[in-house]
């Protein structure tokens, strides 16, 4: 095993694990709040856009994510550049990027998986404390925010942890567009010095590292939240 | 020669590319099944040297189901595909053999299988942990050999509860199949790059890989749905 290539490296390394952390980040936040409609349009039971929601759910979780982002990055990302305008418009930098595309399929794809567990969340809430909101006065808007969603998300906030988890391990798949995340990193000084273990080994155990890190931080947060048992 | 229009694109033929991703998909199917058998067979191999007691074992094992869960898949994949047949190589060289060619099917088996195996380990692990203490008593007190004890009680008394985690496992083998596109081995996803790349259809062809693999799921689920009822008759009902 040769490393003399790590400090020469090293600043696009970090760099890359930059971009990973961000694309985590992002896409779990973005996901978060897209999946809280998702999954109460669902427990709500509205007919059109409950099976929209539905459906969304089944395509997300029924097809590959590397399908999904080639589909984002080759699919839609070759009809952007016919329409006419584009390029000149403030949006084409953006649309230009794999990282942009990258992005949205992690979003999407956080939001179906999680959509679901909201959807179980939202539905597990004992009925009698969203009474008892009524009771009290409460518009449906007040109990939403203020018993509705707390205690769903707090249902929600186990499975959360290893949702996030499996994210992390979702993002190298962004490299497959271009993007140089610590994975795109990796691919690239495997090209420019043809060494392929290292690289591959090295951002493997980062990537195991900050796995740990999730699922001990977010038990480190899950205990900060008093429970009665 | 004019490349066809938009449903004779996906006909079977020399024109219509409907043929290549057939065959892709039958690709992904067979990869898949024998993964899954593999990931199966180590799986139960795994949960019970972990249930075994024996230290030394108990902990190479935890070692492999943690470190295979906390990698992704797509790095663990290419870093098995390139380093698995370089070690085998290395391997059949020191013991005075010539190098082998691993069949691309072969590889991306091996190595799906593989991480299937750490999967399955915890699934099943978990599943013949739920069977009741006294039902393996029992078994021991009628005086039944290990082996038949295995067979006729621990197998059939953990299947109803392993079937869900089961089919979970299906799934996800059949999805991370899509990554073996990356190493370069024709299945089912780079079928269709392959063929959106010819004809710079991109949209259409993806669309198809989606709706090919959603099928492959909905289909699965219909199967995992029967399979369930079937090993759950005669146990209260869920939920």
């Amino acid at each position: 095993m040769v490393w003399d290539w790590v400090p020469e490296y090293l600043p696009l390394l970090l760099n890359g694990l930059l971009i990973t952390i961000e694309l985590l980040v992002l896409s779990v936040v973005i996901g978060m709040v897209l999946a809280i409609p998702i999954g109460l349009v669902q427990a709500l039971r509205t007919p059109l856009l409950g099976a929209m929601a539905r459906g969304f759910c089944t395509f997300i979780r029924g097809t590959p994510l590397l399908v999904q982002i080639w589909l984002l990055y080759f699919g839609f990302g070759s009809l952007f550049p016919m329409i006419p305008g584009i390029r000149q418009s403030f949006m084409w930098p953006i649309l230009r990027e794999g990282y942009f595309y990258a992005l949205v399929a992690l979003t999407t794809s956080f939001a179906g998986y999680e959509g679901e567990i909201m959807r179980g969340a939202l539905l597990a809430v004992p009925k009698g404390e969203l009474e008892a909101g009524k009771a009290f006065g409460m518009s449906p808007w007040g109990v939403l925010r203020r018993i509705w969603l707390p205690r769903a998300f707090r249902l929600a906030l186990p499975t959360l942890a290893g949702e996030t988890a499996l994210q992390l391990k979702a993002t190298p798949l962004a490299a497959t567009v271009t993007v140089l995340d610590l994975f795109g990193v990796s691919n690239k000084i495997r090209q420019d010095t043809y060494r392929v273990y290292e690289p591959l080994l090295l951002v493997l155990i980062v990537y195991v590292v900050l796995y740990f890190f999730i699922i001990w931080a977010f038990r480190w947060y899950e205990k900060r939240i008093p429970q009665k048992r | 020669m004019a490349q066809p229009g938009f449903p004779e694109i996906l006909f079977f033929g020399d024109q219509g590319y409907g043929d290549e991703i057939l065959r892709g998909a039958w690709m992904t199917v067979q990869i898949s099944i024998c993964a899954y058998a593999i990931g199966l067979l180590i799986g139960l191999a795994g949960a019970m040297g972990k249930l075994g007691g024996n230290r030394k074992l108990g902990r190479v094992l935890e070692f492999y189901t943690t470190f295979v869960r906390a990698s992704p898949e797509l790095i663990l994949i290419l870093l098995l595909y390139y380093a698995g047949t370089g070690l085998l190589n290395g391997v059949l060289a020191s013991y005075g053999y010539t190098a082998v060619r691993v069949s691309g099917f072969a590889a991306a088996v091996a190595v799906l299988g593989f991480m299937q195996g750490a999967y399955a380990t915890e699934v099943l692990r978990a599943a013949i942990q739920a069977i009741p203490v006294g039902q393996i008593d029992a078994a021991r007190a009628f005086g039944m050999t290990p082996w038949l004890r295995f067979r006729r009680i621990v197998i059939p008394a953990m299947l109803p509860l392993a079937i869900p985690g089961m089919a979970n496992l299906w799934l996800i083998v059949t999805k991370d199949s899509s990554l073996i596109a990356v190493v370069g081995y024709t299945e089912l996803l780079l079928a269709t790059r392959q063929a959106a790349g010819n004809t710079k259809l991109y949209l259409l062809f993806f669309s198809c890989a989606a709706f090919v693999y959603l099928m492959i799921t909905l289909a699965s689920n219909q199967v995992f749905k029967r399979v369930e009822a079937y090993y759950r008759r005669g146990m209260p009902r869920l939920g």
